[in-house]
């Protein structure tokens, strides 16, 4: 019985931070690309004239489309078009659960680990669900029976697949190196050193499949300089025929994909929640000092490194967002499979000499 | 390949340069949220409503009627405003006046805002210089197009 209270509680929580961090998500984007454009960014909405930097625009935002009509072209496959976001949704919120946010804790002598659903195979799982979310852009212009639609959704598939084969073949050196697929493990067996002071991080193990693994995963985050389905500016893309609320939830995929495209690099190739080199008992300097930490704090360290990398990333890639111009659909291609795939390749060929050394 | 080097290094000059402008613009924002006000802002944006930009001494606005020293319009209803104006907006009619210098005046001095595209040109044209666009007022937007019909009264205002 307290188990189920227990995985009830964790499902709740991650939702909801995962939820909350998505909402301000959307204001994050807002400022910083105003601050990086010299502007001030959104700013005016307030609740009895407080305004607190426009922290309450999501919200503004929400109550905006909600009252939006619920719209479905005639001819359109209403069914479909109104399941395709909820598929596209879905799937990116389920991912969340494989993410470990920090050590195992004990309380009242039962170990609780700061996951949600640690499976055998708990990275194929992540990427099995992100790769799930094709179906909604598919679904979506296919249910809108419009062709600019259904174009979109086409060049998204295709670029989706090329870039799933660059994203599983990044990953196969990291699956050489690391001992399991279970995502705890991952990052428990991150949290030693190598030659005695660099953290044994995924991004030191494996710097090119970090740098393949970082293009192949902005690439799925259909994203601006990969953001050939959507195209928002001139080419018409795959939820042409969405509004209000449906609309709202494309969107909030897109922001959910950064958060959990961040949360995997975190976790793969940035220590997860380990902190450089803090142990169970506190911190062991390289240089031969011992810091003791009370178990709570190390443990609240830890959870914040997770927050911590992950809001990074985050920033990073809306920077990336704000920075570079779009690829053109054959530049695109040949990134995908001419750069990226025989690097990753070459890259597990390489680590496979390393380790059979 | 390098050309491939060449785009690789585009990539990480662009990164810097909006990193740059992130990193020092957030700077100044957070001198400025701290009340250290010595330095640039973080933004060149104005806060409009606000905050507003001093309009150029040559700026147009709306328009406004000159009083003589007694307090009447200096117009003359000569209609020179109403026959040059590119948009027809200004509607003028004109009633004798009872000061045998100036002989005529305008009864009726309307501006149909909605219409009116700010040319400037009834104030070159006037010879009496009794319209100005020097009010300052830029903000003209109304619930209703009525509103926009200025008459007599509220251009001598």
């Amino acid at each position: 019985m307290s188990d189920v209270l227990i995985s009830l509680v964790k499902i709740f929580v991650a939702l909801g931070w995962f939820l909350v961090l998505t909402l301000y998500l959307t204001w994050v984007e807002r400022k910083e690309s105003a601050v990086l454009q010299d502007r001030i960014g959104a700013n005016r909405a307030s609740i009895f004239g407080l305004r607190l930097f426009g922290l309450f625009q999501p919200f503004a935002d929400a109550i905006k489309m909600i009252f939006k009509e619920d719209f479905v072209p005639a001819f359109g496959n209403k069914v479909l078009h109104t399941l395709a976001p909820f598929v596209s949704f879905f799937f990116v919120a389920v991912t969340i659960t494989a993410m470990p946010f920090g050590d195992d804790i004990l309380i009242g002598g039962k170990t609780i680990s700061l996951q949600v659903f640690d499976a055998p195979v708990g990275l194929l799982y992540v990427l099995a669900m992100l790769s799930l979310g094709i179906y909604g852009i598919i679904l979506s212009g296919w249910a809108s029976r419009n062709r600019f639609a259904l174009l979109g959704s086409v060049r998204g598939a295709a670029q989706l697949i090329s870039y799933e084969v660059a994203l599983g073949l990044s990953l196969v050196g990291l699956i050489m190196v690391f001992p399991s697929l279970r995502m705890s493990e991952i990052v428990r067996f991150q949290g030693g050193t190598i030659l005695g002071f660099l953290p044994r991080w995924g991004v030191f193990l494996q710097p090119v499949g970090f740098a393949l693994f970082f293009v192949a995963a902005l690439a799925e985050t259909k994203r601006v300089p990969f953001d050939l389905p959507e195209g928002e500016s001139e080419i018409i893309g795959f939820f042409a025929e969405y509004g209000g609320l449906k609309w709202g939830l494309f969107m909030m995929t897109d922001f959910m994909e950064i958060i959990v495209v961040s949360a995997l690099l975190a976790t793969l190739f940035f220590g997860g929640w380990q902190v450089p080199w803090l142990a169970a008992d506190g911190f062991h300097w390289p240089w031969g000092g011992h810091w003791a930490l009370a178990r709570w704090l190390v443990i609240v360290l830890q959870v914040l490194a997770f927050q911590v990398k992950v809001v990074f990333f985050c920033w990073l890639q809306i920077l990336i967002r704000w920075t570079y111009p779009r690829f053109r659909y054959d530049q695109l291609m040949d990134l995908g499979w001419k750069l990226l795939v025989p690097l990753g390749l070459l890259n597990i060929l390489g680590t496979g000499l390393i380790m059979s050394l | 390949m390098g050309q491939a080097f060449g785009y690789l290094w585009a990539l990480i000059v662009g990164a810097v340069i909006t990193t740059r402008h992130f990193v020092v613009n957030m700077g100044f924002h957070t001198l400025r949220f701290f009340g250290i006000k010595r330095f640039r802002p973080g933004a060149v944006t104005i806060q409009y409503p606000e905050v507003r930009k001093p309009l150029a001494a040559r700026h147009r606005s709306v328009h406004r009627l000159v009083r003589r020293p007694d307090g009447k319009p200096r117009c003359v209803a000569c209609l020179l405003c109403v026959t040059v104006c590119p948009s027809e907006c200004i509607f003028v009619e004109a009633e004798e006046d009872p000061d045998p210098d100036v002989q005529k005046t305008a009864a009726r001095f309307e501006i149909d805002l909605s219409r009116c595209c700010f040319c400037g040109f009834c104030v070159e044209a006037c010879p009496e210089d009794a319209i100005r666009m020097d009010t300052g007022t830029i903000d003209l937007a109304v619930r209703s197009r009525k509103d926009l019909l200025y008459d007599r009264d509220r251009l001598l205002r």
